[in-house]
């Protein structure tokens, strides 16, 4: 039997961290459950979930929030900053899983899990957020592109914990799109996820960021794409010079969900119909 | 008439056939208090475990206990151990319930030993200490390349079956060439798993009288019964299988429980304490029995007034490593091969082919979809190649009241053929599709599809079955039906509730229909074939009716003529005892089937059904949503249309998963996806508004007019939707790429690039 301890607050949670390297946090549980059935009981269990210093939304200066790790998306649906001036985010939420687990799986979770079918791991991506990551040492604050360092695996000491993710304010009359690809509308397990933010200046493209999702073995910007297409008109000839050079930064696999072929194929198509979009 | 009398008026009225009665067994379901195999225990009771081959072909050379493990704590069960004859008896007796040292393995996931542990987890303990011996010898898994029979699986040819069906006299080669037009096409259609909501377990235990009692999740206690009987070389007297609710069948709990009671029996009767096996998914998914994927060639000749006058088809389906139920699942694929179609010059081929996968089986629709998927494609061909509206190019040719099968089976009666493709004609006229925007990725796209299904088992087979049911007064003063049909979600209990209580004359709360067991109700054949209401229904109805009269008559004999009929009937019991009649079936007079030239009378009657189904395809992402189903369905007489709608909208929604998501993946004969969350089926949120009609032309020798209804609606849809995607599509792809299973977004868009 695994031990299992609910610390009262974070600098309980910290500790207990510190003193127990081996123990799991766990907060919504619905990645732990899934991975629990083929392992061993961990020597012991660390609850976050309901830990209020790790739940809710809060404003930043500037425009920005601040949101705890262990924030459901259910409750990032039911917030308004979210819906108002992160679309992208809501969006990406509405469609993780099914209800069920919407009221229980967290932001954090997803983060600390990082799959590269991790679905709200795009939209942070292309909202450049940054992840406050603390210890009983003190907190630090990580761009969440360098936070992913490979698959599956992020910049976290075994002492850490992951409270936060802060999302600046995007530049005003940006447009934001999601798109999640999956196996079947709900319960489903993306193929391919392209999470974009872009606004224009003068009839051109002055900032886009991409973060595609399925298509690496981490979370990616597309950057390549970005700069083909920064400073350009929408246009299908920009589209075009978009899609070869996705073609030239990504290379996705094949596996039992779907083939590299699709992934790549729906990759463009998404650029392209974005581009098109704006 | 007074107040009491006028409620139970009421609820008689409620409860009487034709009314959507609420499902019996709703309320225990929903509030969780329905007792499913998995809430079972007895006393001391073990988990059982299955060792299974990770080749899929060899011979088993040992079965070792590594060191390191405390064996004394557990029970492990091998071929030696089988008191009887090593084989799941069904049809033939080639299948091993354990594979026994020096025989072949002939399919990964194929059981070889078993283990009974205090838990689960020193069970699977020992499972990891457990090691097999197997020499690997070379596989095959293509059906096709089976049939030049390099890789011996079974007999000398790998053909598990073949039929041949002839029509006219002509030959069907000179037939053809006569024809103005001939579409010939190739269809594939891949496996399928029935994925019931509860996974498949039985418990075991045996009484110090000697009688071995089993309970489970099952749709056929009688087939358990005799296969148990083999196996353990017992007598009924002492054996009893009961069915424990279960969650769901689709076909797959048809031949594959006989495997786990059979397991959790020899267990049971080593380790001397009753025995627990319960399938996990990943097992379950990997190792029972799925839909027979199947190659079928077909060569359609018609006129070009769009008369048909050749049909040709040859079908291929792939068996797996044993015979289980293929031969009667190819059986009723080439019987519906040529389709609803009125033809003089018929010729239909069919071959089961063993390959050294898990074996298919039994599953909702058996074998009709896989040949209704090819013969609707190539009817929707032939109408676009003369240019015809759908519709009318199966109005032209349709079978009708009074014309004549493949079989030659004359049609008398209870035909809806007309019926149901009018009634989704009227729909999808009144709806016309919308217009495609080009400046978006969407396009939209209409399919087809008419269709029958047999009901009843083929043949003579419903006169060799002499199904049996009983109703009878119980003890405590209901009216028990008592019959070995299984409610597996489909409404059964529900069913026979209000036939019976139409029958008697009394409220559907005075009838009781509990889960069977073998020793408590007599054999009323299996709860396959769509026959339950329209065979064992038609029994429970005529029971009723005998048992109302005889306590009418007993009653006014003994001066109770007033008498409500449960208070007569209770008044009799004191009297007489049990009161209860029993009816066999008799099957409809003038079926004449011959089963050596597949001539005659295929099944009693039909079933009709068309379909229409709208699409949107997503040529960013290739994905498919559907818009709109409209679907009619020839029922006879829907006993209680609420249940009956729910048939077909899951039928519906189950051959829509067919068509456009689900697919088994095999590595090796090994199924690859065996989790929920990659063996994709469709959802809630996957299923579109269904509008869904039903028609009734009755059948004369079904209860109220009742035919079958649970397989039909698997049948047709797959190639509406395949139809839908091609016609979407029809200025991009050529049609070929929707002759296949799953129409996926990856095989769309495989289909958009070869074509541009
Ligand atoms: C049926 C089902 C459907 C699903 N559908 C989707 C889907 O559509 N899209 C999708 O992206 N995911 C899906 N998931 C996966 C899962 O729900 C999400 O990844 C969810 O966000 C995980 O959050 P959680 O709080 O439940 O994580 P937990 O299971 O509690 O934890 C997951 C991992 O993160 C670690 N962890 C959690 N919180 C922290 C923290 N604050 N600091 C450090 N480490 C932490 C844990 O130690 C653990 O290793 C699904 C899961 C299931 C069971």
């Amino acid at each position: 039997m695994s031990e299992f301890l609910s610390p009262k607050d974070l600098p309980a949670a910290l500790a207990a961290r510190a003193a127990h390297p081996d123990y799991i946090p766990v907060a919504g549980g619905t990645d732990y459950m899934v991975a629990s059935k083929d392992r061993l009981p961990p020597p012991g269990i660390i609850n976050l979930f309901g830990l209020g210093a790790l739940t809710g939304v809060t404003d930043l200066d500037g425009g920005g929030v601040r949101i705890g790790a262990c924030t459901t998306y259910a409750t990032l649906l039911g917030d308004a900053r979210i819906a108002n001036t992160f679309p992208l985010l809501r969006d990406a939420c509405r469609e993780v899983g099914a209800s069920q687990i919407q009221a229980r799986g967290t932001l954090g979770g997803n983060i600390a899990t990082s799959s590269p079918v991790g679905d709200s791991l795009p939209p942070l991506l292309a909202l450049d957020a940054v992840i406050c990551v603390a210890s009983s040492a003190g907190e630090r604050r990580v761009a969440y592109e360098d936070f992913l360092v490979g698959y599956r695996k992020i910049d976290l000491a075994a002492d850490e914990l992951i409270v936060a993710i802060e999302l600046p304010a995007p530049h005003v009359g940006a447009m934001q799109h999601w798109r999640k690809v999956g196996t079947r509308r709900a319960q489903s397990i993306s193929k391919v996820m392209m999470a974009a933010v872009a606004h224009l200046d003068d009839g051109r493209i002055a900032d886009i960021r991409i973060a595609l999702g399925a298509v690496a073995d981490r979370t990616v910007r597309a950057r390549a794409t970005e700069d083909a297409l920064r400073g350009s008109a929408p246009s299908e000839e920009a589209a075009k010079r978009a899609r070869e050079a996705l073609r030239g930064e990504i290379t996705p696999i094949d596996d039992l969900r779907s083939t590299a072929e699709y992934r790549l194929g729906v990759a463009e198509n998404l650029v392209r119909r974005f581009v098109l979009s704006l | 008439m007074g107040h009491a009398s006028n409620s139970s008026e009421e609820a008689k009225a409620k409860g009487s056939v034709g009314k959507g009665l609420a499902r019996v067994d709703g309320a225990a379901k929903v509030r969780g208090t329905a007792r499913y195999v998995d809430d079972l225990k007895f006393p001391g009771m073990h988990h059982g475990l299955t060792k299974r081959s990770e080749v899929p072909h060899g011979i088993l050379r040992g079965i070792h206990k590594r060191e390191g493990f405390d064996w004394s704590q557990v029970v492990v069960v091998t071929a030696e151990d089988i008191p009887g004859r090593n084989t799941i008896l069904l049809i033939e007796e080639d299948q091993p319930a354990l594979v026994a040292i020096g025989a072949h393995v002939r399919h990964v996931d194929e059981a070889i030993a078993l283990i009974a542990a205090p838990t689960r987890a020193l069970a699977r303990e020992a499972h990891g200490f457990l090691d097999l011996e197997i020499e690997e010898i070379p596989a095959v898994f293509d059906c096709e390349e089976a049939l030049s029979a390099e890789v011996n699986v079974y007999g000398d040819d790998n053909i598990l079956k073949t039929y041949l069906i002839e029509k006219g006299d002509a030959d069907i080669e000179e037939k053809l060439a006569s024809c103005d037009h001939v579409v010939e096409g190739l269809y594939r259609t891949q496996a399928q798993e029935q994925m019931y909501i509860e996974p498949q377990g039985m418990i075991a235990s045996w009484g110090e009288d000697g009688v071995c009692h089993i309970i489970g999740s099952m749709q056929c206690p009688f087939y358990i019964q005799k296969a148990m009987r083999a196996l353990l070389a017992l007598d009924d007297d002492n054996l009893v299988v009961e069915q424990a609710v279960t969650g769901g069948g689709f076909g797959g709990k048809e031949e594959y429980p006989s495997m786990i009671a059979g397991h959790a029996a020899l267990l049971a009767r080593k380790a001397g304490v009753p025995v627990k096996l319960i399938y996990e998914r990943d097992e379950d998914i990997a190792a029972t029995t799925k839909r027979h994927p199947s190659v079928v060639r077909h060569r359609l000749g018609f006129d070009a007034d769009g008369t048909i006058r050749a049909i040709d088809v040859d079908v291929i389906f792939d068996g797996g490593a044993y015979l289980t139920l293929t031969q009667v699942v190819l059986s009723r694929g080439v019987l519906h091969a040529a389709g609803p179609y009125k033809c003089e010059n018929t010729r239909v081929r069919g071959r089961a082919v063993a390959t050294n996968t898990p074996p298919h089986g039994a599953f909702r629709g058996f074998g009709a979809p896989q040949t209704t998927f090819a013969y609707e494609r190539q009817t929707q061909k032939a109408a676009a190649l003369l240019g015809m509206s759908p519709f009318e190019f199966r109005e032209h040719n349709m079978l009708r009241d009074g014309d004549r099968t493949a079989t030659s089976q004359l049609l008398e009666g209870s035909v809806g053929s007309e019926d149901v493709l009018r009634a989704v004609k009227e729909v999808a006229e009144a709806n016309p599709l919308p217009k495609d925007d080009p400046a978006t990725s969407i396009r939209h796209g209409r399919g087809v599809a008419f269709y029958f299904h047999g009901a009843g088992f083929t043949g003579s087979g419903e006169a060799r079955l002499a199904g049996r049911a009983t109703v009878a007064l119980a003890e405590d003063g209901h009216f028990e039906v008592r019959s070995s049909s299984t409610d597996i979600g489909q409404g059964v209990q529900t069913m026979f509730t209000q036939i019976a209580a139409t029958g008697l004359g009394v409220e559907p709360d005075a009838v009781r229909v509990p889960t069977p067991a073998t020793d408590r109700v007599p054999d009323s054949g299996p709860t396959v074939a769509s026959r339950t209401c329209m065979v064992v229904g038609r029994v429970v109805g005529q029971a009723s009716v005998a048992l109302k009269n005889r306590i009418e008559s007993w009653a006014s004999e003994n001066g109770f003529g007033d008498m409500p009929l449960r208070q007569a009937a209770t008044a009799m019991a004191k009297v007489e005892g049990e009161i209860s009649e029993t009816v066999q079936y008799a099957p409809p007079p003038g079926i004449v089937w011959d089963d050596e030239t597949y001539t005659g009378s295929a099944y009693p009657c039909y079933g009709w059904a068309a379909c229409v189904i709208d699409v949107r395809v997503d040529t960013d992402t290739y994905e498919v949503a559907i818009d709109r189903c409209v679907h009619a369905v020839d029922v006879g007489k829907a006993i209680n249309p609420v249940v009956v709608k729910g048939q077909i909208e899951g039928g519906t929604l189950q051959s829509l998963g067919w068509a456009l998501w689900e697919d088994v993946i095999y590595k090796n004969g090994k199924v690859a996806n065996d989790r929920m969350t990659n063996c994709i089926v469709p959802t809630f949120s996957d299923a579109p508004e269904m509008h869904t009609i039903i028609v009734e032309e009755p059948f004369a020798n079904g209860p109220y007019g009742a035919k079958g209804v649970g397989e039909i609606p698997m049948d047709g849809p797959c190639a509406a939707a395949a139809g839908a995607v091609e016609h979407a599509l029809s200025t991009l792809v050529s049609s070929e790429g929707f002759d296949a299973l799953p129409v996926s977004p990856e095989a769309i868009q495989r289909a958009m690039r070869l074509d541009s």
